[in-house]
């Protein structure tokens, strides 16, 4: 029911992202003398400052609020792979190394990190702003592949593989890798979600680029137009309510597959009487 | 014993990475700071401030390593430098005066959402299969929500349209600092939107994280001994379960800090608080590199710091890691 649930308005905003556009395909950033109107029929999410259409801007940024957060879960999840599984396959002083590694990462505080490595950007593109974010989101997911990783590196199929003379990358990354793509999945879900959360949280604070219309960049600009004064909530409720849906779309679907794993997590209405 | 100290020397590998990386990050990132901040001033920068630009960063025609010993020895005597933005102030003094704010809003928001987060979690996971499952969307909904997002809507209804709370600055205009009750009233009436912010956007992952380990718990043979044994439900929930559950919660916890630290710097711009996080945003928006990075460094280390309470909270609930 979760993964359902989850899946769905993943779906929905996949869709969006893909299709809105087309739909939709006047330029966000086009301005109008109709500026901060309410929700009508005309604009359906009224507009900002400038007169621009809420709506537009919601569908178009979509794509780089997704986008960007897609592209920096790929560049962490390979680099959380690599390490994780290397470092859980040959233990010893490579594993020692590459866990204090992960370690580090995980105890240092991420946006801190992102928001400095930002301010050196010279420029601040989609992509260099995806790799900054990929920097600080891969530690999570090394470690629990580290973790998956000892449990299977002493199984039978891994032991023939050994007998049968392959070698150690092909072993972990063509025999443990695939055993491992669930906790791959539901660990590269997780990262989407610290992206997107990044991403709106470095535009907001005006540090991407600004010239692409993101959700976030939509509240750096409420924000700066003082919509919250102005009371023009059609303005900042949309884009964090989007980035909000997401993540719980995300959670949704990861919460239902532990559930899965772990029966005992699901909400149930019959149950032993308790004193 | 054997844990802290195995964990004390991690904190202090995991500090020494933070000021390497703090070296690091100025060299290894394209374009010299220093030629960057003088392009974009347009030629226009006062000698000294470029000089003590570069001595904050100890760039000097010397070679990596005796630049590296230059920038560990000033940081052994506390200097970090002089901001651009508040030149010529010292970058510790900024940090000095930015950083009792943070640590009183961010301190207590993080304590009351661990302490009720944790509750809940507990209640929720007893009360399974009862109304209370209702707050478990909510919660998944909380558990993804951008900070800044909650803190535009908290100024929105209960700042700019009810006018219940103010939806910026520390203290009224009205007050001069002091340590009086007029004063610090003004203080904590200014820090309720912020601090309920922060509450709100990290309760949900405290809430989430004990239900689970605490159904997990639940099953285990020794809490239904106890309840064989006919003991209160409350000992039961709390003395039994709870105790045990919260160990993994713990840990959990300390690893989130790092989150809530950068959530916290996001609500404190929204608010204009005058913490340590809108001083970062100044000095990135300023390309004041000396500021940006002495703030990581004791953003870094105030994390660690924390992580090692966490540690400590552990060590005295599990009697397994103190042999």
């Amino acid at each position: 029911m979760k993964i359902r649930i989850g899946a769905g308005i993943l779906l929905f905003f996949t869709l969006m992202a893909i299709f809105g556009p087309l739909l939709l395909s006047t330029d966000p950033a086009a301005t109008s003398d109709a500026g901060l109107q309410g929700p009508s029929a005309e604009h359906w999410l009224g507009t900002t400052q400038t007169g621009q259409d809420v709506l537009t801007q919601i569908v178009h940024g979509s794509r780089i609020s997704m986008g960007v957060g897609l592209l920096s879960a790929v560049i962490a999840t390979a680099f959380a792979i690599a390490v994780g599984l290397v470092g859980g396959y040959f233990g010893g002083a490579v594993d020692e190394v590459l866990s204090v590694l992960t370690n580090i990462f995980l105890v240092l505080p991420a946006l801190p990190l992102i928001i400095v490595l930002a301010g050196y950007l010279p420029q601040r593109g989609v992509a260099s702003v995806a790799v900054v974010i990929a920097v600080t989101g891969w530690a999570w997911g090394a470690r629990v592949l580290r973790a998956q990783t000892l449990s299977v590196r002493r199984r039978d199929f891994v032991e023939a593989a050994k007998a049968s003379g392959e070698g150690p990358f092909r072993i972990v990354f063509f025999e443990i890798l695939p055993v491992l793509l669930p906790v791959i999945a539901t660990s590269f879900l997780a990262t989407v979600v610290g992206a997107i959360l990044a991403e709106a949280g470095l535009s907001f604070l005006g540090l991407a680029d600004l010239s692409t219309v993101s959700w976030g960049s939509m509240l750096y600009f409420a924000q700066n137009g003082q919509a919250l004064l102005i009371g023009a909530w059609w303005w900042f409720v949309p884009p964090g309510l989007c980035i909000a849906l997401i993540g719980t779309g995300l959670a949704l679907v990861n919460f239902g597959l532990d559930e899965v794993a772990n029966p005992r997590l699901r909400t149930i209405k019959v149950r032993k009487a308790r004193a | 014993m054997r844990f802290l100290t195995r964990r004390l020397g991690f904190y202090l590998l995991t500090a020494w990475a933070a000021v390497t990386l703090n070296f690091l990050i100025p060299r290894m990132m394209p374009g010299d700071p220093v030629d960057l901040l003088v392009a974009r001033l347009k030629g226009n920068v006062d000698p000294a401030a470029i000089d003590a630009m570069k001595k904050a960063f100890g760039i000097s025609d010397a070679n990596l390593w005796t630049q590296y010993l230059d920038y560990l020895g000033n940081l052994f005597r506390g200097e970090l430098g002089r901001s651009i933005t508040f030149f010529p102030t010292e970058v510790s003094t900024v940090i000095a005066d930015s950083l009792p704010w943070t640590i009183g809003l961010v301190g207590i928001a993080t304590l009351i959402s661990y302490v009720a987060g944790t509750s809940l979690g507990v209640l929720m996971a007893w009360k399974r299969g009862t109304w209370l499952d209702g707050a478990l969307p909510a919660a998944t909904f909380l558990h993804a929500v951008p900070y800044f997002w909650v803190a535009l809507v908290l100024v929105f209804v209960f700042g700019s349209t009810l006018r219940w709370f103010p939806g910026s600055r520390a203290y009224g205009l009205e007050v001069t600092p002091g340590f009086d009750g007029e004063f610090l009233a003004s203080v904590a009436y200014h820090a309720t939107l912020p601090a309920v912010t922060i509450v709100l956007a990290s309760m949900a992952d405290r809430i989430l994280g004990m239900r689970n380990v605490m159904v997990t718990t639940l099953g285990e043979d020794y809490v239904v001994m106890a309840e064989a044994k006919g003991l209160t439900s409350r000992r039961v929930m709390w003395a039994y379960a709870a105790r045990n559950a919260i160990l993994p919660n713990i840990t959990s916890f300390a690893l989130s800090l790092g989150f809530v630290v950068g959530g916290s710097v996001l609500t404190e711009i929204v608010f204009s608080y005058p913490g340590i996080g809108s001083m970062l945003l100044k000095g990135v928006e300023n390309e004041d590199f000396p500021l940006m990075q002495g703030i990581f460094l004791v953003i870094s280390l105030a994390v660690l710091v924390a992580n090692l309470l966490a540690d400590l909270a552990y060590v005295i609930l599990d009697p397994r890691t103190r042999q």
